[in-house]
């Protein structure tokens, strides 16, 4: 580093719908970059080499590891993290489902699973539940043993079929 | 902040890429999704001095059939666009099949063909699928492009034939034979993990015969690697059952695997057998 500190570049990411200009040096991660510099601490981070899922955000409507992605690569782009949910008076319908069928202990890898489970919801008919198991297999659990997330999904995907 | 400190450049063209690898010297690095770069960059196991995203460059990501029933595919064209392109599931319903066992849904939303082909992890799905397919790897530098055939990319373990400052910008697969099937076997001890093993097959048959016999395979040896000798056997043989027992008998002749903490080399050899024995009795199932 040299005496002017790092360099940086100016990007501008939309989070939640609002967006944020920022100084930031290339090697901050999406990750960081919520927690750290916007505080927006519901994203989790866990191993940070994109094997556990808990840090997983949508961006621009895909899901992706806010670990293994940059910052700046964010330049322009839409992210959506676990607060776009729901409020705690008003929660999504996928956060009840998980309330309901008490798919949560300790709450570490939930914010991870939500995202995941949003992402899997839009783009694949989970018509059984090894399909949801596949689907929520980059995400690790250790309290749960999954199988009240994997309900919790199976809710979630009932719901979105008018089933 | 886990990364080492780098120089970031965002390129907005192939030319770009190309002069920003050219100006770091053969220490500049390519970064598109990230998805095998970054965990390393985060554990600081590589360290660069400049990284030279190519997510911005226009058109890199398109889908197009060729006149000889084949595709051209773009370099940053995502695992999830090839698991969900018609076009794929029409000429090469084998890749298909094979990219729901890439990771996970949020890796595969941002990794790319090109990303994979280059970082040439010899248990990954997309590196033997090019060996399968007969690609031809189309790249850029700085004194031009260059056609490169899978089998001449892949030279070792993390290590392909692109220069430092060369970039792979689309993969050309050739059309496959009417009517031939397909096959696709991998097991990994957790859906979505790197394959121990995996076998890919393509069959074609002809009176009675086959004439074509393509057999991929991964996890095996320290690069993708094709079963030729395998191959030889089967091609002119009867699409029977003892035919593809012969075949999966042979593949040792081309395969050196590793021992490692998921299973010994002779594990690996047990298991490739079997998954090429499924892959080829799939393939012939499907053949016309």
């Amino acid at each position: 580093m040299s005496a002017t500190g790092p360099a940086t570049m100016t990007v501008t990411i939309t989070v939640n719908g609002k967006a944020h200009t920022a100084d930031l040096e290339p090697r901050l991660l999406l990750a960081d970059f919520l927690r750290e510099t916007l505080d927006l601490t519901g994203t989790h981070v866990g191993c940070e080499h994109g094997i556990c899922g808990a840090c997983t955000v949508l961006m621009n409507g895909d899901s992706v590891r806010s670990c293994l992605t940059l910052a700046v690569q964010a330049d322009g782009a839409e992210i959506e993290t676990v607060e776009s949910l729901g409020t705690q008076d008003a929660l999504g319908p996928l956060q009840r489902a998980f309330r309901d069928h008490h798919a949560l202990q300790c709450g570490f890898c939930t914010p991870g699973m939500l995202m995941t489970a949003t992402d899997l919801l839009r783009k694949y008919p989970l018509a059984s539940d090894d399909d949801i198991r596949e689907g929520l297999s980059g995400n690790i659990c250790r309290c749960t043993g999954y199988q009240n997330i994997v309900g919790a999904v199976r809710a979630a995907v009932r719901e979105r079929d008018g089933a | 902040m886990k990364p080492a400190p780098f120089d970031y450049v965002r390129a907005t063209s192939v030319d770009d890429a190309v002069a920003a690898l050219v100006a770091g010297g053969g220490a500049a690095k390519v970064i598109a999704g990230g998805q095998s770069l970054v965990p390393m960059l985060n554990f600081r196991l590589i360290d660069a001095p400049t990284f030279v995203d190519i997510n911005a460059i226009p058109d890199l990501a398109n889908i197009e059939e060729t006149a000889d029933g084949g595709l051209r595919i773009g370099a940053l064209t995502r695992h999830y666009a090839l698991e969900t392109s018609a076009a794929v599931e029409t000429r090469f319903p084998v890749i298909r099949a094979a990219m729901r066992h890439v990771a996970h849904l949020a890796i595969r939303n941002r990794g790319t063909i090109g990303g994979s082909l280059s970082h040439a992890d010899p248990a990954a799905e997309l590196p033997a699928l090019a060996l399968l397919l007969d690609a031809v790897i189309r790249t850029a530098g700085p004194d031009g492009g260059r056609e490169i055939a899978a089998r001449d990319f892949f030279v070792a373990p993390l290590t392909t034939a692109l220069a430092a400052d060369e970039i792979v910008v689309a993969v050309d697969l050739p059309g496959l034979p009417a009517g031939c099937g397909w096959g696709f076997e991998e097991f990994a001890r957790r859906h979505g993990d790197f394959a121990i093993a995996g076998a890919a097959a393509v069959i074609a048959v002809e009176e009675g015969r086959i004439v074509e016999a393509r057999i991929a395979l991964m996890g095996v040896h320290d690069t993708p690697v094709r079963a030729a000798a395998a191959e030889r056997l089967l091609t002119g043989a009867a699409p029977d059952a003892a035919g593809i027992e012969a075949a999966a008998a042979a593949i040792g002749a081309d395969i050196e695997p590793m021992t490692d903490l998921h299973g010994s080399a002779d594990y690996r050899r047990h298991l490739a057998a079997v998954l090429v024995r499924r892959a080829l009795a799939s393939a012939l199932e499907r053949a016309a």
